[in-house]
């Protein structure tokens, strides 16, 4: 379970882009982030991925208080979030396959288990041909599966996705939102931060909506409108 | 140790090209002052043994030669021998007088009737002798006679020796931290090119260690490189300056020659090097991920 209480949050010294942000993320559900740029989604979500102390409030991830921890028991939290990058984040000098592979040897996988089970899931997202092409060399779409693959392939507790749909075509599009709901459906919890409101009508999962840092919620099959 | 893999691509670092020549430069220097320290250190030991519990005594010949030199030299035996605590009085032949002189004065140099004094070597059998009584008594017996214990001489040879020994170690410690101060330079310029690498590795749960060892890795395999090479030319001078001390006249020149301990423990000069480079390699690292969250 996550929760966020009362949880605000700046840079530095500057003003808070999150205003007493409160929710709670039951395991196992699907929710859609929404919001107009600089509303703070991007910031929320560096909260969620633990890459962000927040400046107030209580934070909860997977039955911990987060700033009770100490530095060295975060990795093994950090490890049981997946996060698809909104400018993918691909390492150049890496091979879709290793790329798919960082969270699995960062983890401490055995070298043997890892090639297999990245074949096995960059084939299915339909990079099986690309196995050792590096990102330069691959389309945006293809480099957007590449990235979701790697968010996926320890399956996470929490998957944390930046406009995850961007730069591919519908029909990829819809593929990689039924990959999500197959994560979910195996108890993943999804936050999908989008701005396709087709999609999310589509799918109609719960919105969590930030307007300048604050956020609201609305329930399944919500449409935006209604908190205007 | 060596990772075929990284997920960091500190090879194509520019500032990590020039690490080895430096670590090989500072390998070098401090092999060469270790060793010259070494040398100095040996020889100062052996003087301090070959010379303790000796005295020299220098009879020199009169201007009229009555007494004879011979005559003056049983004189001074007979006042040795008398002492208690001498165990040996010899005085040196002519043989060994003209090896001492030939280094400075060439073949013939006794031959040419030159005035040079007679010596008597003399070993104490242990204890401490009244050694400015014995020239009191030999200077009674036999005019103008001195003793040489070599005290003021060996306090000053060891007091260079020292000082330079003091030196060679000073430029080790500067070579090493020099080469302390080169790592961290290179591990915090790779941090900074890196750091949206680091950052991803960070977030998807990586430990510090797991990112601190690519750096280790890396900088180990570039300081070994660079000791190899150091450790290479430095026993190319090292060889060379022996060689070159044995074809010096032998008289003049002392023993320059390293033991194999020595030598062995020379080898060790870029495994230190190399392994104080990974050690700083990681502890900068680590000390600047703990700033991340």
């Amino acid at each position: 379970m996550i929760r966020f209480e009362n949880v605000g949050m700046r840079y530095g010294t500057g003003p808070e882009v999150l205003r007493d942000v409160s929710f709670t993320l039951e395991p196992g559900t699907f929710h859609f982030l929404t919001g107009a740029s600089g509303a703070g989604k991007s910031s929320l979500l560096r909260l969620m991925y633990l890459a962000h102390r927040p400046s107030r409030g209580l934070i909860t991830m997977f039955g911990h208080d987060v700033a009770s921890l100490k530095r060295a028991e975060l990795p093994p939290l950090r490890r049981r979030i997946g996060v698809v990058f909104q400018d993918f984040q691909l390492l150049d000098h890496l091979s879709a396959l290793d790329n798919v592979a960082l969270p699995l040897r960062v983890a401490g996988a055995k070298e043997g288990q890892v090639r297999e089970h990245v074949a096995e899931l960059l084939s299915w997202v339909g990079l099986g041909d690309h196995l050792n092409d590096k990102p330069a060399t691959l389309s945006g779409g293809q480099q957007q599966r590449v990235a979701i693959a790697r968010a996926v392939i320890t399956r996470p507790s929490l998957l944390l996705a930046d406009e995850p749909t961007g730069n591919v075509d519908d029909r990829i599009g819809m593929r990689l939102l039924h990959l999500f709901e197959e994560l979910n459906k195996l108890g993943t919890t999804i936050v999908i931060a989008t701005h396709n409101e087709m999609m999310i009508e589509r799918f109609g999962y719960a919105r969590m909506v930030l307007d300048k840092g604050m956020l609201q919620h609305l329930p399944r099959n919500a449409t935006a409108t209604r908190i205007a | 140790m060596f990772r075929t893999h990284y997920d960091l691509p500190l090879q194509r670092d520019v500032t990590g090209r020039f690490l080895p020549w430096i670590i090989a430069l500072m390998v070098y220097l401090a092999i060469l002052a270790l060793a010259g320290s070494m040398v100095l250190s040996g020889m100062a030991q052996r003087w301090d043994r070959g010379l303790a519990g000796t005295l020299t005594i220098q009879v020199p010949p009169l201007p009229d030669g009555q007494p004879s030199l011979d005559a003056r030299v049983e004189s001074a035996l007979g006042v040795l021998r008398a002492t208690p605590g001498i165990s040996r009085a010899e005085p040196l032949k002519s043989e060994q007088m003209a090896g001492l002189l030939e280094p400075w004065l060439g073949d013939g140099a006794l031959s040419a009737g030159l005035p040079v004094p007679a010596l008597i070597d003399v070993t104490m059998s242990g204890g401490r002798i009244d050694v400015r009584g014995l020239a009191q008594r030999l200077k009674a017996a036999v005019p103008g006679a001195e003793v040489d214990d070599h005290a003021a001489w060996l306090k000053d040879v060891l007091t260079i020796a020292r000082a330079v020994e003091t030196v060679a170690l000073g430029v080790v410690a500067l070579v090493g931290g020099a080469a302390v101060a080169t790592v961290i330079f290179v591990s915090r310029a790779g941090l900074a090119i890196h750091g949206a690498v680091v950052e991803l590795l960070h977030v998807m749960g990586a430990p510090d260690r797991y990112v601190a060892r690519q750096f280790q890795s890396h900088v180990l395999g570039l300081a070994v490189r660079g000791g190899i090479a150091g450790t290479v030319l430095a026993a190319a001078t090292l060889f060379g300056l022996t060689r070159a001390s044995g074809e010096f006249s032998a008289g003049l020149m002392p023993d320059m020659s390293l033991t194999p301990l020595q030598f062995l423990s020379l080898a060790g000069v870029p495994l230190i090097a190399a392994l104080l480079a990974a050690v700083t390699a990681r502890l900068t690292v680590m000390r600047a991920l703990a700033r991340l969250p």
